[in-house]
């Protein structure tokens, strides 16, 4: 280049000049407001009239201390049990949501057996199932019956299952048409197609609310705890029957929201970089 | 003759879209069907590639009636090539997965020799440095090159485009012309075209199509320039009053 290098003009020195001030001004004035927002909260909750009480049933330290370990032995359990549930419910989800996209007169069954699973489990509470499932189950007196958890389990799979195989649906039929014409005129088949064509882009454009129906499946595998197994919220209900105070609820959950942090950190990058996608597109 | 339409009809709902339509294509040959749009142009070209179902008559390839409900149609795409007006390029796919994937999965072909075979084809059209962009990197122009690869790759008995140009802007029309006017001569195509001028260049015959039918047709100098039908003059003195002749 024969030219001068760029020099920024004077009325643009002055508008960046301007703006870092705004910068330091807004941080400022978030940093006053979050603080006296913060202040009042905390005079509001101390300054009631029970507050003595609540803070000792509550937020006993001793009681923390105590309970802490089971607990956290508990949410080894839901931990385990959520990395098993989400793949086993994301992979029931994606294969009804296919099933249910088949055609033709042979498959008709298979599309009315998938579309009343989705119909029934997503209506269905989920306590109900794994009742079901953990009491129901065992009772019929089969050999080889698989303990209370796995059933438990079961349960939350196939609930999660058809919440998931509707979030692939919608991501199917948001394809164009248009890809599966240009799919099927190069000679693919129709699960071709579906393979390599439509499935790979219905799957990341419903990665963000996939990953939100995790979060959500994060927390609900806690219910397992009504089925008998000793996870996180058993082994705190065992402590607050105990010593009569409910301090280990709490530290439940706040470890649950500490389990679900990442998960919700990964959900809002892939949702973000979604966006950017959809945005850089044509 | 590689392919024959006779007395082909389809309706959407009440609308009757090909209307006994005959149309034959000779191998090697380049026939350019013109007309205003809905005049069935685009129709015709789903219906050869069996992309959408006739309501009768009979389409033959190689002498094959491929409208005979006990033919596999993924046996007869699997010979025809179609390029689309919106290039529909699988946007997840790199431009030489896009190219490979047919020939790999559907043609059983080795990956290693489909790829050089893709880094070829990439090469001739100008799209050498674009093998490995994603196909939103890519201009239009840029994009219904690759689009045109894709479907040649196959070696296809037929190469069907239809309005390939339309969604370009003037100055990316050129190059997508000047591609398939290169590949005149070694492929049987048939194009649906609004660029009157490429039509004269590229076609051997150019076909009239008016409300489902093939009103005229012939040598494009006779067609393009002293038609026969009144309505075929009058669809060319509007396409000249718009400039696009």
């Amino acid at each position: 280049m024969t030219t001068d290098a760029y020099r920024p003009s004077d009325v643009q020195l002055g508008r960046t000049a301007f703006r870092k001030r705004q910068a330091v001004r807004s941080v400022l004035v978030a940093a006053l407001s979050t603080a006296v927002l913060g202040t009042l909260l905390g005079v509001a909750v101390t300054s009631a009239p029970g507050w003595d009480r609540v803070k000792q049933s509550f937020f006993d330290f001793h009681n923390a201390k105590e309970f802490f370990p089971q607990i956290l032995e508990g949410l080894w359990l839901n931990l385990r049990m959520l990395v098993f549930c989400a793949i086993a419910a994301l992979a029931l989800g994606l294969l009804i949501a296919v099933l249910r996209t088949l055609r033709g007169p042979v498959f008709f069954p298979v599309r009315a057996i998938a579309t009343l699973y989705t119909y029934s489990f997503r209506g269905l509470p989920l306590i109900i199932v794994i009742y079901l499932f953990a009491f129901g189950v065992p009772g019929l007196r089969l050999q080889g019956t698989p303990s209370v958890t796995v059933l438990g389990g079961a349960a939350i799979v196939i609930t999660y299952g058809a919440y998931l195989a509707e979030v692939f649906r919608a991501g199917i039929e948001s394809v164009h048409p248009s890809q599966i014409a240009a799919a099927r005129s190069l000679g693919l088949t129709y699960r071709q197609s579906m393979r390599h064509v439509v499935l790979p882009q219905a799957v990341r454009r419903v990665a963000p609310p996939l990953l939100n129906d995790t979060v959500a499946l994060q927390k609900d595998v806690g219910l397992i705890s009504l089925a008998g197994p000793i996870d996180a919220i058993r082994a705190a209900q065992i402590g607050v029957a105990q010593n009569a105070n409910f301090t280990p609820y709490v530290i439940a959950g706040v470890l649950f929201v500490l389990l679900a942090l990442p998960l919700i950190g990964v959900t809002d990058w892939v949702t973000l970089r979604a966006a950017r996608r959809q945005n850089a597109g044509t | 003759m590689l392919l024959t339409c006779t007395d082909v009809r389809k309706t959407f709902g009440a609308s009757v879209v090909l209307d006994g339509l005959d149309l034959s294509v000779d191998e090697h040959e380049v026939v350019a069907l013109i007309g205003a749009s809905g005049s069935g142009k685009s129709t015709l070209l789903r219906c050869v590639n069996l992309l959408t179902g006739i309501d009768d008559g009979t389409i033959t390839l190689d002498g094959e009636d491929i409208t005979d409900p006990k033919i596999n149609p993924d046996d007869v795409r699997q010979k025809i090539g179609l390029v689309f007006q919106s290039y529909n390029l699988f946007p997840h796919m790199t431009v030489l997965d896009n190219i490979t994937l047919a020939p790999t999965r559907v043609h059983g072909r080795p990956v290693d020799e489909a790829k050089s075979q893709a880094l070829e084809w990439l090469a001739r059209v100008g799209l050498a440095d674009k093998a490995s962009s994603y196909p939103d990197r890519l201009s239009g122009g840029q994009q219904q090159r690759a689009a045109i690869v894709r479907a040649l790759v196959n070696s296809p008995r037929l190469l069907l485009l239809d309005e390939v140009t339309s969604a370009l802007d003037p100055e990316l029309v050129g190059e997508v012309l000047t591609m398939i006017r290169d590949l005149k001569g070694d492929t049987t195509m048939v194009l649906a075209t609004h660029e009157m001028g490429f039509a004269r260049q590229v076609a051997d015959r150019v076909a009239f199509l008016d409300k489902g039918r093939v009103l005229e047709q012939g040598p494009p100098e006779q067609v393009l320039g002293d038609p026969v039908e009144p309505r075929t003059r009058q669809f060319l003195a509007r396409i000249i009053e718009a400039g696009r002749l």
